[in-house]
């Protein structure tokens, strides 16, 4: 299947010049970026949108009467307009700045999660999560003598919902999952998931890190209570992340971070806090990282989540059929709904020596244990090569990989 | 030479095809894993001493890449006949070299370790081509 067989409006050569790393060379070999569910790389829009907010706009935000800090904080909320917009928010207020994925989580398990949790109480988590949607329900639980519990994957790597209602017990507060998973590639049913949890007055978190930069994300059609995602893998920048709240819970919340911005009045007596989601944002945020994330968003919607996604699949079908012929290949995760995520291991070889291989090749892997210790341990392995995907990829890159790959398991022999 | 056939050299991919010193070692307890928590590698060493004291010999038992199972394996052939005393000395130098702490040509007066000198430009493959070591001063008697 050639390359002109998929096309997403653009051609697909066309849309690879959006992104100036792409055109790198690696050695004596372009650049093939197949480390996408680490960090995407960022298309020219998102580069100048950020240096035109430093080189124009830069100030701080909410506090200048000057011009530009009414450019600043109106580009920074506009940014928010616009992610609240993407994922189908209620309210741009329901939308809050953070670091990244991992900081939202952190945010809701510190905030809501010390405010609500009791002892006895339990936190339901599935095998493929993140250390980033794990950790910080283990740091919480130990302060409030809470449990955590653990569905676990079928052997394909999908998550069946009938272990989440194996799993349940009766203290179950909040159920955290990943919408797709960053190693099996595993899409979950999060819309069922969460109306398991409703019915049973229990909460949901959906960690969409690796389907937000996939498909189209909607929080009112999913009913989720928080959602978290990180810009710089939905080709935005590094440093700014979106934690999504519903409404009543966020106004309930305490904060989490004390500082400038987050307060209302402060007095030595005490201090009264900000409405939301200023509320949670304490400290001068990632205003050009805002900024760049908003460019983003724009730069996709141009293209399109539906034509990404068809894109996407086109390139998962080829991997998939052509990864299955490299002799020696193993890999975890077929379940049928993925995105293109793809870990496996070669033969014996350790997946760092494969990946150091790849390499010289100008291929970009991960290799490791994924931030996903738990589910290594489940495979029982412990470290896996890892090719992720963004519709920037091409059908020639995954012949590369492929052929690396058969060179090799030669090399190594 | 490229940096990564600088990186794997004949002499290492051998040690990685056959290792030396290798051996099971499930009487050693787990406690004396040693881990590199980046890509899941994981070491056991065990060191042998005679009834008096002196030093005879150091075994491994590892799971990881090429880089680290032939570090293993070449480090039990370099300590080999030393005394506790010139072990501890030659494993400082190996680390030191490799972290950058002392100029790598300090490896080029080590035998075979001079085929290691590729890994410094690999600065995520140091813990890799350290780990053995490490465990091995680990298992030494205190000093």
């Amino acid at each position: 299947m050639g390359s002109e067989a998929i096309r997403v409006g653009r051609g697909i050569a066309e849309l690879r010049a959006d992104f100036p790393i792409l055109s790198r060379r690696i050695g004596d070999f372009p650049l093939a970026y197949l480390d996408n569910a680490a960090t995407s790389q960022k298309p020219r829009a998102v580069v100048e949108a950020t240096s035109r907010f430093y080189s124009r706009s830069n100030a701080n935000v909410h506090r200048a009467i000057h011009a530009l800090g009414e450019e600043a904080t109106a580009a920074f909320e506009e940014a928010r307009a616009k992610v609240g917009r993407f994922i189908g928010a209620e309210k741009d207020s329901e939308i809050v700045f953070t670091r990244g994925a991992t900081e939202s989580i952190n945010l809701v398990a510190a905030s809501w999660g010390c405010a609500e949790l009791l002892p006895g109480d339990a936190i339901l988590l599935t095998e493929m999560e993140h250390h980033s949607d794990i950790v910080p329900w283990q740091m919480v639980a130990a302060r409030r003598g809470c449990r955590i519990l653990v569905a676990r994957l079928e052997a394909d790597g999908s998550l069946d919902l009938s272990r989440i209602e194996r799993e349940w017990d009766p203290g179950t507060r909040i159920v955290a999952v990943a919408q797709a998973s960053n190693v099996l590639g595993t899409v979950n049913d999060v819309k069922a998931i969460t109306s398991i949890a409703h019915e049973r007055g229990a909460l949901v978190l959906v960690d969409a890190a690796q389907s937000v930069p996939h498909f189209a994300v909607d929080v009112r059609d999913l009913d989720c209570d928080f959602l978290a995602f990180s810009g710089h893998k939905a080709y935005g920048p590094t440093g700014i992340g979106v934690l999504y709240g519903k409404e009543r819970l966020l106004e309930a919340m305490p904060p989490w971070m004390g500082g400038g911005d987050m307060i209302r009045s402060v007095a030595f007596e005490g201090s009264t806090w900000n409405d939301l989601p200023w509320k949670f944002e304490a400290g001068t945020p990632n205003v050009a990282g805002a900024v760049g994330l908003g460019a983003a968003i724009d730069y996709v919607e141009g293209i399109g989540m539906d034509a990404i996604g068809e894109r996407e699949e086109a390139l998962s079908d080829c991997a998939l059929e052509r990864l299955g012929e490299v002799e020696g290949l193993v890999l975890y995760g077929t379940a049928p709904r993925r995105c293109p995520v793809f870990s496996f291991n070669l033969g014996r070889i350790h997946a760092h020596d494969l990946a150091q291989y790849l390499d010289r090749d100008g291929i970009a892997v991960r290799a490791g244990h994924h931030c996903a210790q738990p589910l290594m341990r489940r495979l029982g392995i412990p470290a896996a090569v890892r090719a992720s995907f963004a519709f920037y990829n091409t059908e020639e890159e995954i012949d590369r990989l492929v052929g690396s790959l058969a060179e090799a398991a030669r090399f190594y022999g | 030479m490229s940096d990564f056939d600088e990186l794997y050299q004949e002499v290492i991919l051998d040690h990685y095809r056959r290792p030396r010193g290798a051996a099971r070692l499930d009487h050693v307890p787990d406690s004396a894993i040693l881990e590199n928590p980046t890509c899941g590698d994981s070491i056991k060493v065990e060191v042998s001493l005679s009834p008096d004291g002196f030093f005879l010999g150091a075994r491994f038992e590892a799971k990881g890449c090429a880089i680290s199972t032939a570090s293993a394996s070449l480090m039990t052939l370099a300590v080999a006949d030393h005394s506790l005393e010139e072990v501890r000395a030659i494993a400082w130098s190996f680390i030191r070299a490799l972290r950058g702490d002392d100029p790598v040509e300090a490896l080029d007066g080590m035998g075979d370790l001079a085929a290691f000198k590729g890994v410094v430009r690999f600065p995520v493959r140091v813990k890799c081509a350290t780990l053995a070591w490490h465990a091995l001063l680990e298992a030494l008697p205190p000093a």
